[in-house]
């Protein structure tokens, strides 16, 4: 995991969201084992924001010390200057390496400390990258310029010899359907839908996908296939989620647990059917029944948001609360508890029953604006752009992309073991 | 009396070994070879049944041993010794030991090689003889006679070293006034490089061709020529082209100068393989040289043209059967040209270049002979010749010949040292070589000072373009997912970029790949600075090939990687460059201001003195501290500038001790 300060950018301060950003990049090394490298020029806290910043920003540090602790070793190159929190990133990491003549180091430079003790210190002497290597021990390793710096990096990273155990892998067959397509397949209106079959066949190996109950439950289509190699048990909407579906999900997640099989979620969900008939079949229960298996699943998951992710069918499909190893969409992706139209609509249905109940007449206008004003509210909020920037994902990717990013993501998660479990909450049957 | 040879000694090393081990198999013939401790690993030595170390590397010690070679072929059992070329082949003395030793000395006898070491008894010879000779002094002279001569012959003249060859000593005088001076000057050399400063004197002869005569005898008296090679192209006197059947000789001419080389043979009892070298001058007027009493470096090219194993006609001969032609047997069939690729640099005055060979690739063709010495990972050193390789190209003609010789040149891939084959590819690719005009003065005269240019900026471009898709080749091999888009970027903001340099031209490459595995890559360089696009599909690498299709049209090359330098082959265009490496090794820095202490203690021994001259790695004081000595080395090449602490002075840490600039 390699994270860079962008100190172009307020002198790489820290801000409430790069905190945000920089904890979740924390939690993805922890959860697929893997080592992290800093490249930081970072003047700290960004100080007019330093009470969104300060308290839970406290975290990096100990996050870079528990690392440690679980043997993922962190390495740190420092470029510039990088005072106060800065300073205790190289402070907290397993390897800490200096760029001579750039690296500045301390905890309060030379105005903080002209402050609070009344001595003038000279930068170098307070903080240099030589002063550092030589004296203070606080840097490892004095990098000549910052190739050199770099250069080193890769010789720790050389030299920690870890070994990766993957699945056994035969021969990788390429989709027999040109990725290209999925442009095509891909909906701009959540209305229009798709069959997720169609997505499979430009991701996974060879196109082969072995689908598992294919006659219930239809709108949930479930089954095993290869992607790049590594097996994964997919779960794909195909519509609303009906109880059948729902069921059958549960099972299926139940079955990739047993066989230590991680999963991949294609997302495009409006949401779990409503209505009398179905509210008497338990679509609550059911519905429940696939959340409880995704929340206690122990295999990794992948989320892709293909196109819907409405209501309770985000959290069933393993949203972002369930804790996806990694979840990335597509910019087609629409996310919100329901569509702009339809809270419009429960919004005319209220307001037309209270004015009724009052003896008033509707004030259409009024109302008009009212409902165009929420559609448009819930629509703007409801983008994939909108979700992104408040790391409601893990990016962004260019549908064509899928297959390779899904690759490199299970290639990532097989630095933690891949283990299913047995133990599951109570199913309401 | 017939004495089967069935062991043989090669006394020599590298290509010639190898030719003489090549024969010696084909006749069932067990092979022993002798090694200096340089060419330990040398392809020869491996060929051999049995190879004896001569410990050393200096030829002195080695291949100029005769005491220790004949100690090998002791060890070994080896009835007999093989000379090659060079070292103790024309050494009267070891044919002689040979003998004493009962070892068949597989060459002439030791009185035909006395007789014609000597150049003006030579001479002598050859005019006694009936062969025409270079008109010019007689016998030892003195200065005086040297400048009486000179006024007989008429300028311009030449003036050799009696004892010598090879060019050492030469030097050609085209005015009276300019005599002493050369006269000195060949004295200086002669001296120095053959140990006599005899001279002697000819008539200079302008736009001269070098055109020897293929001899050999047998102890029954029969003495043949194999016909002429041709050798004017030459550099600093030595040869490198040769070729037979000369352009420059009628059928008449063939037979007389022939038969006036079989003559001189006759009259000095020759056996064996000889060469008679003649000068011959732009009217068809042929002049004796002289005479090398051994097998030449050149001799494939006669043996492209009579179909004969020369170095199975010398055994037979050295085993005292008689010759298995006659004259009247021989003929010419076809043409023949060898080039000698040396490791050496035509743009810095021949010099000799040294380094491991990182690839030697020359695809076997029809019509191409290759005798090499090295092979991928050879080292070539500084101790001997820098001669590689003879390739050369035969066929039903000459053009035929030199058009398969061009083509194989443009398919050698070599790295590590630089070698003269661009110059040689120019020269056979010139319209006056085509032509068949030639004379020694061939490269000066068609190419001046400027012996070899510099690639062309496109030849540059898809060099450097052939280098960046091999390594992205490779990285895409390492990638922990291999059938993920090599180099995938969710987010391509920035292509890759690869700098080469050559001398002070750079040509970068930017690269990415497009979805559908193509690459899309922009090559910058040249004097404009002018950028190409190319689209590059259909990219195969196996090892060091790559081929790819860029914008269309399918190219082959051969890229090798080592020591920060990339070496290219494509459409005929080797090109080396210097890469900048991606994450350059650090050097040791030298200290500024000097020498510091790294720990308390106290100076015990300083090794320097103020302006001696040290080499990195070098002690130049010992501190002692905890009972510890702590040598201090130097980082670095440079000159001692100050002592600062005598021996027995206490230091804290960071006292500076010592200054070397």
């Amino acid at each position: 995991m390699i994270t860079a300060s962008e100190s172009t950018l307020k002198g790489g301060a820290v801000t409430e969201l790069g905190v945000r950003k920089s904890q979740r990049l924390a939690e993805v090394a922890m959860e697929n084992h893997l080592p992290s490298i800093s490249l930081i020029e970072s003047a700290g806290a960004d100080l007019p924001n330093q009470s969104k910043i300060f308290v839970p920003g406290g975290q990096t540090f100990r996050d870079l010390s528990r690392s440690s602790k679980a043997r993922r070793p962190t390495v740190c190159v420092v470029f510039g200057s990088s005072t106060a929190g800065g300073a205790y990133i190289p402070g907290m990491s397993d390897y800490a390496i200096f760029v001579k003549d750039q690296a500045e180091v301390y905890l309060a430079g030379p105005p903080l400390v002209k402050m609070a003790t009344g001595e003038v210190a000279d930068n170098e002497a307070l903080g240099g990258a030589e002063m550092h290597s030589r004296v203070s021990g606080v840097s490892d390793y004095l990098a000549e310029d910052e190739r050199d710096g770099i250069r080193l990096a890769r010789e720790v990273i050389a030299h920690l010899h870890r070994e990766k155990h993957v699945p056994v892998r035969g021969a990788v067959e390429p989709p027999r359907y040109d990725a290209d397509e999925l442009l095509g397949v891909a909906s701009n209106d959540v209305r229009v839908p798709f069959d997720p079959r169609e997505v499979l066949a430009r991701v996974v190996d060879g196109s082969r996908f072995s689908e598992f109950k294919p006659l219930y439950g239809t709108t949930l289509v479930c089954g095993w296939a290869h992607i790049h190699g590594y097996p994964v048990g997919i779960l794909a909407n195909h519509g609303i989620l009906f109880s059948e579906a729902a069921n059958k999900g549960a099972q299926f997640i139940q079955l990739c647990n047993q066989t230590d099989t991680p999963l991949v979620f294609l997302q495009n969900i409006t949401g779990f059917m409503v209505g009398t008939k179905y509210e008497q079949e338990g679509i609550i229960k059911n519905g429940a029944k696939l959340i409880n298996a995704v929340s206690n699943s122990t295999v990794p998951a992948i989320t892709i948001m293909t196109g819907a992710s409405y209501g309770a069918g985000n959290y069933a499909m393993c949203g972002r609360a369930y804790g996806p190893r990694f979840l990335f969409s597509w910019p087609s992706h629409r996310i919100a508890v329901m569509g702009g139209k339809q809270l419009a609509g429960v919004l005319d249905i209220i307001q037309r029953e209270s004015a009724d109940k009052r003896g008033e007449a509707v004030d259409e206008e009024r109302l008009g604006v009212m409902k165009q004003m929420v559609e448009g509210q819930i629509d703007l909020e409801s983008n994939a752009f909108f979700a992104t920037a408040r790391l409601w994902d893990d990016g962004i990717i260019d549908p064509r992309d899928t297959r390779d990013v899904l690759g490199l993501s299970l290639s990532a998660v097989y630095n933690a073991p891949v283990t299913g479990t047995t133990s599951w909450g109570v199913f309401r049957h | 009396m017939i004495k089967s040879i069935h062991t043989v000694l090669a006394a020599n090393r590298g290509e010639i070994a190898r030719r003489v081990f090549r024969t010696c198999r084909s006749l069932g013939i067990r092979t022993v070879a002798v090694f200096s401790d340089a060419d330990a690993g040398a392809p020869f030595v491996q060929e051999a049944d049995v190879a004896v170390r001569l410990p050393g590397s200096a030829s002195a010690e080695t291949y100029w041993n005769a005491d220790a070679i004949l100690d090998a072929a002791a060890r070994t059992g080896a009835d007999a010794i093989h000379p090659g070329y060079g070292f103790l082949a024309e050494n009267a003395e070891f044919a002689e030991a040979c003998a004493a030793r009962g070892v068949t000395f597989i060459g002439p006898p030791p009185a035909a090689i006395r007789a014609m070491g000597q150049k003006r008894e030579a001479k002598a010879l050859a005019v006694k003889a009936g062969v025409p000779v270079v008109p010019g002094s007689e016998g030892a002279v003195d200065d005086a006679a040297l400048a009486k001569a000179a006024d007989a012959v008429g300028y311009p003249v030449l003036l050799k070293a009696s004892a010598g060859g090879g060019g050492k000593g030469m030097r050609i005088v085209r005015a009276a006034a300019e005599l002493p001076e050369a006269i000195a000057a060949a004295k200086r050399e002669s001296k120095a490089a053959f140990g006599d400063d005899a001279l002697l004197l000819e008539k200079y002869i302008e736009r001269p061709r070098h055109v020897e005569i293929q001899i050999f005898g047998d102890a029954h008296g029969n003495v043949v020529h194999l016909f002429e090679r041709e050798c004017s192209i030459q550099r600093r006197y030595q040869k490198i082209v040769e070729e037979a059947p000369s352009t420059a000789l009628s059928p008449e001419l063939r037979a007389a100068m022939g038969d006036a080389a079989v003559r001189l043979a006759k009259a000095i009892g020759y056996v064996n393989a000889g060469t008679v070298e003649f000068v011959l001058g732009p009217a068809g007027d042929f002049h004796f040289l002289e005479v090398n009493t051994r097998l030449q470096v050149e001799h494939p090219v006669t043996e492209c043209v009579t179909g004969l194993d020369l170095v199975r006609e010398q055994i037979r001969v050295a085993e005292g059967h008689p010759l298995s032609f006659t004259q009247e047997q021989l003929k010419l069939d076809g043409a023949s040209i060898e080039v000698r690729l040396y490791a050496e640099d035509p743009g810095a005055g021949h010099l000799p270049q040294t380094g491991v060979i990182h690839d030697f690739h020359l695809p076997a063709r029809d019509g191409v002979r290759v005798d090499s010495g090295v092979e991928a990972g050879s080292d070539v050193g500084i101790h001997y010749d820098p001669m590689l390789a003879k390739i050369v190209g035969f066929g039903p003609d000459r053009e035929s010949a030199r058009r398969r010789l061009v083509a194989a040149l443009r398919e050698l891939s070599i790295s590590g040292v630089r070698t003269n084959r661009d110059l040689l590819l120019r020269t056979l690719d010139d319209q006056a070589f085509v032509a068949g005009d030639l004379d020694t003065h061939f490269l000066e005269r068609r190419f001046g000072v400027e012996l070899v240019a510099p690639p062309t900026d496109g030849a540059l471009a898809l060099a450097a373009l052939a280098a960046t898709l091999r390594s992205h080749a490779e990285r895409a091999a390492r990638a922990p997912v291999p059938t993920v888009t090599p180099r995938f970027r969710n987010n391509p903001f920035a292509d890759e970029c690869t700098a080469y340099r050559v001398g002070d031209r750079e040509v970068t490459t930017h690269h990415r790949v497009l979805r559908d595995g193509s690459l899309h890559v922009v090559v910058r360089g040249g004097a404009d600075g002018d950028a190409q696009t190319l689209v590059v599909s259909n990219l195969e690498v196996s090892e060091r090939d790559v081929s790819f299709e860029a914008n269309g049209v399918r190219r082959a090359a051969r890229v090798t990687r080592a020591d920060d330098a990339t070496t290219v082959l494509v459409d005929g265009v080797l090109a080396t460059f210097d890469e900048s490496p991606r994450f350059p090794e650090r050097r040791v820095a030298a200290q500024e201001g000097g020498y510091a202490a790294p720990m308390p203690g106290k100076v015990t021994d300083v090794r320097v003195k103020v302006g001696q001259a040290v080499r990195q790695g070098e002690t130049l004081l010992v501190l002692e501290a905890m009972k510890m000595e702590h040598p201090i080395k130097a980082h670095s090449d440079g000159t001692v500038e100050a002592l600062l602490a005598p021996p027995g002075t206490q230091v804290d840490p960071g006292t500076i001790l010592i200054v070397v600039q």
